[in-house]
């Protein structure tokens, strides 16, 4: 039984393949830890290191190698589907806005953060009075944008979040799309979507070194 | 008074202001020079490329609230950053730093006042400046055993412990060029290497230049030894507890510290203000310093901290023998 699982494991260390480094031995004492010791302060290795911060200062000086972003001057894209304050989004034909009151994000969010009332307008359909999403509690998870039957919820790109006031984003005027932009509506590219800069993005993957 | 009083007055209060206000742009070249070597930015919105950086660093210093902890020795710890930033400053006073000139008579009250080159013409200089930067190793002490933290104990443990050992090495690299030049004045040491750069003292004494090197790395806390205040051990070391102006008295101190070695430096091994070819001495000086300072930052971007016990292992089994060896085979030489 030991011998067996002594043979398991030699073999299972072949089809590893790991190769041993030829390190060599310590030497703990006497003159070849002396010599050693030598060895090694009169290497080299040092200044490989001084030569290589040097050369990127060179880089980052003359070849703009720099890799800062400017942030608040200059935004990396983000991904369509980054998932960040909410938008809510218009019927491109009549301009309306297109939540029909349904009532399943407020089910389904998890965090208990969107609160909605609804009521029969003169036309009996249903009107949105009150849409308030606290983004205090919510959790960005994006079930309310999944399982909204018409398009009308939808993550946004605004991640810059910070305001005075707890209800700055959060009411359904502040994220319905604006009506003087409407033409600029972008319909919700959808899960799996990639970046806009995902071409450039792309490297090839190293396959052999 | 006399017209060398009041030029020492004026050099006095000259050094004053350009070391501290170096100390300033010293930070700021320090965080530039890494950020390009690590491929960022650096301080580049306050002020044209940043400069005035300095100027909002040292507003925020100065309005900062000043906190004693409670159970701390308030004297003490009062006075360790006024020791540091003393200390370093009082070694300078023994530098030559700039030639000599004589103010136009045509200015009021300070015409005609001789303003000396170095501000206390002592005959022992590199003595004075090294015993004073030993002095300096009670800043740190004192304010990590008076400030009632654990990281300030460990802190001034590791001051007392590395400091002290590489006082050593400092002491005993300097020997050699001492004995080789026959003073202990900076002025000699200048003079002994006028006949241009094959007559520096770094082609003689390599090795002793190389350890003084080491050691005043070591001396004014920087990189590879910076353990008195390793971040990544023992949270900031003795300046745990400081803030505020305290605090900044600390680092216009580390950083005077790191002029006057780069000075020393430059002045014993390189040759000192000499003229440098068609260079005038003065900027000859200037550049020297300004490279030992480069080397500093270069340093602290390309390697890592070591350990304490590397610390002590370098100091006492490889630099000290190699210092003593270098003294001997010296000393030999000189006699024949």
């Amino acid at each position: 039984m030991h011998e067996e699982i002594i043979h398991t494991d030699s073999t299972s260390k072949e089809k590893q393949n790991y190769v041993m480094l030829e390190l060599g031995s310590t030497p703990a004492y006497g003159w070849p830890a002396f010599k050693q010791v030598v060895k090694r302060t009169v290497n080299g290795e040092l200044f490989v290191g001084l030569w290589i911060t040097l050369k990127e200062m060179g880089k980052t000086l003359f070849k703009g190698g720099k890799h800062t972003t400017m942030y608040p001057f200059e935004k990396m894209p983000i991904s369509p589907r980054y998932r960040a304050i909410h938008n809510m989004l218009r019927l491109l034909e009549s301009g309306h806005y297109r939540c029909i009151g349904c009532g399943l994000c407020e089910k389904i969010c998890i965090s208990n953060c969107i609160a909605m009332e609804t009521r029969y307008d003169e036309n009996q359909r249903k009107e949105v009075s009150e849409y308030t999403i606290n983004f205090g509690r919510c959790i960005y998870c994006g079930y309310c944008a999944e399982v909204c039957p018409e398009l009308a919820i939808v993550h946004g790109g605004r991640y810059e979040t910070a305001s005075e006031q707890r209800a700055s984003f959060s009411l359904f005027d502040d994220m319905l799309t604006p009506i003087d932009m409407l033409k600029q509506q972008q319909e919700f590219a959808g899960f799996g979507s990639v970046t806009p800069n995902a071409d450039a993005a792309i490297k090839k993957t190293p396959l052999a070194y | 008074m006399d017209a060398l009083v009041i030029g020492t007055i004026i050099k006095v209060v000259l050094v004053l202001l350009v070391v501290s206000a170096l100390a300033g742009f010293g930070t700021y070249i320090e965080r530039k020079v890494l950020a390009f070597m690590q491929r960022r930015l650096g301080p580049a919105h306050v002020g044209p490329f940043g400069l005035l950086q300095i100027a909002a660093d040292g507003i925020k210093l100065f309005t900062k609230e000043d906190i004693i902890p409670q159970n701390a020795n308030k004297f003490i710890f009062s006075l360790a950053p006024v020791i540091t930033a003393a200390t370093a400053f009082i070694a300078l006073s023994a530098v030559p730093l700039f030639p000599t000139f004589v103010i136009p008579e045509s200015l009021p009250l300070i015409g005609g006042a001789i303003v000396p080159s170095i501000i206390a013409d002592v005959n022992i200089g590199i003595l004075f400046v090294l015993g004073m930067m030993a002095a300096g190793l009670y800043g740190p002490l004192l304010a990590g055993m008076a400030q009632a933290n654990k990281w300030g104990i460990l802190g001034s443990a590791r001051t007392a412990v590395q400091f002290l050992s590489y006082e050593v090495v400092t002491g005993l690299s300097v020997l050699a060029p001492i004995m080789v030049v026959g003073s202990l004045s900076l002025i000699d040491f200048n003079n002994a290497q006028t006949g241009g750069v094959g007559s520096w003292l770094i082609w003689q004494q390599p090795i002793a230049f190389i350890l003084f090197l080491i050691a005043g790395f070591a001396e004014t806390n920087r990189t590879p030894f910076d353990l008195l205040e390793h971040e990544a051990e023992i949270i900031s070391g003795y300046v745990t507890e400081y803030s505020g102006l305290r605090w900044g008295m600390f680092f216009i101190g580390e950083y005077a510290n790191m002029f006057t070695i780069s000075l020393i430096a430059a002045i014993v091994f390189c040759g000192g203000y000499g003229d440098l070819g068609f260079i005038p001495g003065w900027l000859a000086l200037l550049l020297k310093v300004t490279f030992f300072f480069f080397l500093m930052l270069w340093v602290r971007a390309s390697w890592p901290h070591i350990r304490p016990d590397q610390l002590m292992w370098l100091c006492w089994k490889v630099l000290m023998p190699l210092a003593v060896i270098n003294i001997v085979i010296t000393g030999i030489v000189v006699m024949i």
